[in-house]
């Protein structure tokens, strides 16, 4: 009876499609397990323990990774940097995309085709010219020479994700901003940048990854310990032979959590953004 | 107005809009064009990166042609590329379409799946090492992979996943696409939120099935979103090479070369700085032609 | 009008936030370097030292090695070296930041007081960084550098496991090496791990045998070009891995494995065999070791033949290098030499488990690390030999074997591949 039968498959298709999101969740969810188990652990134990909770929990471990680590500082520093990379990004990107995508200069084009042509070729041993550059200007082992060396890192990535959604843009809604006496940067303070919400929110994210993330250039630009970022604080615990797994891991997880958290806060934004009806792409 | 107040306002006009890129053009022509230019320079010169500079013009060039470890390394990253763009991308796709129509978990799925590319590379390599690990001991796999398909009734499976040349690249494509998917999910998830519920509905009334359904509504509503994945998935793909080192060291052989690590090898290993210059240009100018065609698709694939 | 307020206020909050003034140079010394293991007992030193001298030592540390590379360079580049700090590239490098004027002439601080510095310190580690009369570089000849700790390679034998396959002591010679792997494999135990991953681990083993097989002359002479790679004794030394791999000696995996994980293998008693320098004493035995009951020893690989002596790779581990430019080159000076002095390296020892560079600080080492030590008289190091190999000559040699080990080609095959680069490079008048 064909009601039934339409139930039954209904239902199976919805369970299985349950079992295909667990299972991908289970893979995903799988590394954190495995990072605050180790993080638990000694390093003696760590490999040799195969109980799924270990039998002695030392808590201690993340006490000893934010201590030794001098986790604090390289905190901070990072999110100094994070912060001032991701906003410098956002606003110099994003006034340069609005440029290339809604006004009118000569050259722009080249000037885009640039930009994009500069995420496709690696620079190998541009660090070492860029230290050089660095140490000519006074700006090395400053947190402002690092500063702006990130920001141009993220550049090019961002001004394609803004003029993808500026392009986007109906031009009533820039006529409409022009009637009401806007000039240009009022129209993209007061319109632009809240239409392309979804692509600030993903420049956001990357960008933070990114800076975060980062180490070689850090280690390579600056010398005072005091300045460095938190991976620096991480690599401690990788000695040049020994690892002391289970602090490097709790010191990975504590890592981990801002950038969770950074990613929870803004891809409501990409979402919320994108339901009024504005198309993306 | 007369000619010259007009070409005046239109050069004020044109300095004014110029501004808005002044900053980041600035930016980049320091911290990108002035090392770009000396990387060109360097590699018509051979250099140990101290000590005096030979110029030898397009010799690195030359040899790098006939150089069959670079091109089997751009044909290794073009098949991990491969691989990510089938089966990374569907899986993001398969992932955006099921989460699109459950509401409950939604917020649950979202967070979840962005954990890998959160994740570092050191912890990606130590897990996946762990996980494919061939060995066995008291008669145990130690590997999980390998202990999972033992026990499941699979043994003869049992392989050596990353020292196997037939598979290692495989592997590492698949790691590579697990720990990539993320993104894609969001972009595609995004875009699937913007489809007008109401175009579902009317192509519900006129009797159309899922499948039909999926192919004259969604697909191609989703066609921009998904070149823009696409494209953006080849320029990643092909840069990849830290989780290459994290998960086989300095590769198995020359299997898992891909040209990133080449590059490296020749910077550190031996020391030819205009070398890896030289194959950085190369590199760049091959992806440069994949965007250029890429792009020239899509505009085809727009207007149909 | 606010927008262009915001605007700027926001640019001079990132300004403000990221200006910190460059440090402003001092009466101190500083040094950079990158063993995260020894941070801790050199900032305790640095802390003695001024308490004694009153001359401050910074100490900065720039973790993991290739990053130091890359920072020497740059920094050699942008001329901002610092006091001290350590070159960890190949000699033919070394020899281009002499010609820079980059690292400070050694030989006579050596030499002052009847030869009092160099003499307490082991020729080999000295060597490391010294230039001979008539070197191949250019190079005035003298020494360079301050080795503050020497280091071989050997294999290592787990006991517990040997004695449950039955093998009552450790393999004199290859063949019965070979006859302990397959005693071993009976009883389901693992040969032999190594982090042949690494391609200087694995060149060193091949070396061994090389040097065994044929002697240094012969060697030498095929970096010259006046042997070829497809030469027997050549054959013979590739022969060795195909017979290791046709045996079952080596553990899964071997050609992609670091040395961090075949150390975590050799710790988990997953493999009777290890192939690995003397700091593994310090990864399984030290502060926050794997596994401080491991219960196992070392010796030299064991020979195959009986025409020239084996030698294992070994030598100044970490060396430190003055900066010529330096305004407290003679602080530098120094301070080194406290450094190396019997007293502080019985700490370093005592602290990292690494063998000292002064011969008279060998007391109260322990055991395993003393069986290192006495192997250094065997023992030869890429950095003292007349002349190396071309880096893309030895990457296709390590290639090579690596290809040998997983079954893709033969000894003979290998040969002619290594030759043919050999040709290729000698051709551009590399060498």
């Amino acid at each position: 009876m064909k009601p039934n039968r339409y139930i039954l498959w209904g239902m199976t298709k919805s369970t299985l499609i349950h079992i295909f999101l667990l299972s991908v969740t289970l893979t995903c969810l799988f590394p954190i397990f495995w990072m605050l188990r180790c993080a638990l652990m000694t390093n003696e134990t760590v490999f040799v323990d195969h109980s799924v909770i270990p039998h002695q929990l030392h808590f201690g471990n993340f006490a000893i990774a934010w201590t030794k680590g001098n986790f604090a500082v390289y905190f901070l520093n990072s999110v100094i940097y994070t912060v001032c990379v991701v906003t410098g990004i956002v606003l110099i990107s994003s006034l340069a995309a609005y440029s290339l995508s809604r006004l009118k200069f000569p050259g722009k084009n080249i000037i885009f085709y640039m930009f994009v042509a500069a995420m496709m070729i690696p620079l190998p041993g541009s660090f070492v010219a860029l230290f050089v550059l660095m140490t000519k200007l006074h700006l090395a082992n400053t947190r402002f020479g690092y500063i702006l060396c990130m920001i141009n890192v993220g550049l090019s990535m961002s001004i394609l994700l803004f003029k993808t959604f500026f392009d986007k843009m109906p031009q009533e809604l820039e006529d409409a901003a022009r009637i009401d006496g806007c000039g240009k940067l009022g129209i993209w303070w007061n319109m632009a940048m809240p239409f392309a919400r979804p692509a600030i929110a993903v420049v956001v994210i990357f960008n933070s990854l990114n800076v975060w993330n980062e180490y070689i250039l850090a280690t390579l630009l600056l010398g005072d310990s005091n300045l460095m970022p938190l991976q620096r604080g991480i690599m401690v615990f990788q000695g040049a032979n020994s690892t002391d797994y289970p602090v490097l891991m709790a010191g990975l997880t504590m890592a981990a959590v801002p950038i969770i958290m950074v990613y929870l806060f803004m891809q409501k934004h990409i979402v919320k953004g994108l339901s009024s009806g504005e198309v993306l792409g | 107005m007369d000619r010259k107040t007009k070409d005046a306002s239109i050069f004020k006009d044109n300095l004014q809009n110029f501004l808005f890129v002044f900053p980041a053009l600035s930016i980049f022509c320091i911290f990108y064009i002035y090392p770009f230019y000396k990387m060109i320079n360097l590699s018509f010169y051979d250099w140990r990166g101290i000590g005096p500079m030979h110029w030898i013009g397009l010799s690195n060039y030359q040899e790098l042609m006939g150089d069959h470890l670079w091109w089997d390394s751009i044909g290794h990253a073009g098949y991990i590329t491969l691989i990510a763009l089938t089966f990374q991308n569907m899986l993001a796709f398969a992932l955006a379409l099921a989460c699109d129509r459950e509401i409950r978990m939604k917020r649950f799925y979202r967070l979840v799946f962005f954990i890998p590319p959160v994740l570092s590379e050191v912890v990606v390599g130590l897990i996946w090492n762990w996980i494919l690990n061939p060995e066995m001991q008291n008669g145990q796999h130690i590997g999980m992979l390998n202990h999972f398909l033992f026990t499941t009734g699979f043994p003869q499976l049992v392989h050596d996943w990353l020292g196997d040349p037939r598979t290692a690249l495989t592997t590492i494509a698949i790691v590579h696409s697990w720990k990539g998917f993320g993104w894609g999910f969001i972009m595609l998830l995004a875009g699937l939120q913007t489809i007008d519920k109401q175009l579902y509905e009317a192509a519900k009334v006129d009797g159309a099935g899922s499948w039909k359904t999926f192919m004259n509504v969604t697909m191609p509503m989703m066609l921009p979103v998904i070149l823009v994945v696409m494209i953006l998935t080849i320029l990643g793909s092909m840069q990849v090479f830290v989780l290459i080192i994290a998960m086989v060291n300095e590769g198995l052989v020359n299997h898992t070369d891909v040209p990133v690590t080449r590059i490296f090898s020749a910077m550190q290993n031996t020391n030819r700085f205009g070398y890896a210059c030289a194959e950085a240009v190369i590199f760049g100018t091959v992806l440069i032609g994949i965007s250029f065609i890429s792009k020239k698709l899509s505009d085809k694939a727009r207007q149909v | 009008m606010c927008k262009l307020i915001t605007l700027s206020s926001c640019l001079i909050f990132i300004f403000l936030a990221g200006c910190s003034k460059p440090p402003q140079p001092s009466n101190k010394i500083i040094l950079w370097h990158w063993m995260t293991d020894r941070n801790d007992t050199f900032q305790k030193l640095a802390q003695q030292y001024q308490q004694q001298t009153g001359i401050e030592v910074t100490i900065q540390l720039f973790p993991p090695s290739d990053a130091y590379s890359q920072k020497i360079i740059a920094a050699a580049q942008a001329n901002v070296l610092p006091d001290i700090y350590g070159i960890l590239d190949k000699k033919s490098i070394v020899a281009e930041f002499i010609k820079a004027g980059l690292v400070a002439d050694l030989t006579d601080a050596m030499n002052a007081e009847g030869e009092k510095w160099k003499d307490s310190l082991f020729d080999k580690a000295l060597a490391d960084k010294s230039f001979g009369v008539g070197n191949i570089y250019g190079v005035k000849p003298g020494i360079y550098g301050v080795p503050i700790d020497v280091t071989n390679e050997q294999m290592l034998y787990n006991k517990k496991l040997l004695s449950k396959a039955g093998i009552k002591s450790p393999p004199k010679t290859f063949d019965e090496f070979i006859k302990d792997a397959q005693m071993l494999r009976r009883v389901g135990i693992v040969p032999f791990v190594s982090g042949w991953g690494e391609l200087w681990l694995l060149d060193c083993f091949a070396f061994n045998y090389a040097f065994n097989i044929m002697g240094p002359d012969k060697i030498f002479a095929t970096f010259r070009g006046q042997v070829k790679y497809t030469d027997p004794d050549w054959i013979k030394v590739f022969s060795i891995f195909a017979e290791l791999r046709d045996k079952g000696v080596l553990i899964d995996g071997i050609v992609t494995k670091g040395n961090k994980y075949a150390e975590q293998d050799f710790a988990l008693e997953r493999a009777a065999f290890g192939f690995d320098g003397s700091w593994c004493v310090n990864v399984f035995h030290g502060n926050q070791g794997m596994n401080p009951n491991l219960d196992f020893g070392a010796i030299p690989p064991p020979f195959i033949s009986n025409a020239y002596p084996l030698r294992i790779e070994g030598g100044a581990g970490s060396t430190f290098v003055v900066n010529a430019g330096s305004p407290n080159k003679d602080k530098a000076i120094a301070f080194l030499k406290w450094l190396t002095a019997q007293e502080q390296q019985v700490v370093l020892a005592r602290e990292t488990n690494n063998l000292p560079s002064n011969k008279q600080a060998l007391l109260g080492v322990s055991e395993v690390l003393e069986e290192f030590a006495t192997g250094m008289d065997q023992s030869t190091h890429p950095n003292i030999w007349p002349l190396n190999e071309d880096p893309t000559v030895s990457e296709a040699f390590d290639k090579g074997i690596q290809d040998i080990i997983i079954g893709e080609k033969t000894p003979q095959q290998v040969a002619q591949d290594v030759q043919k680069v050999k040709d290729l490079q000698s051709s551009k008048g590399k060498l």
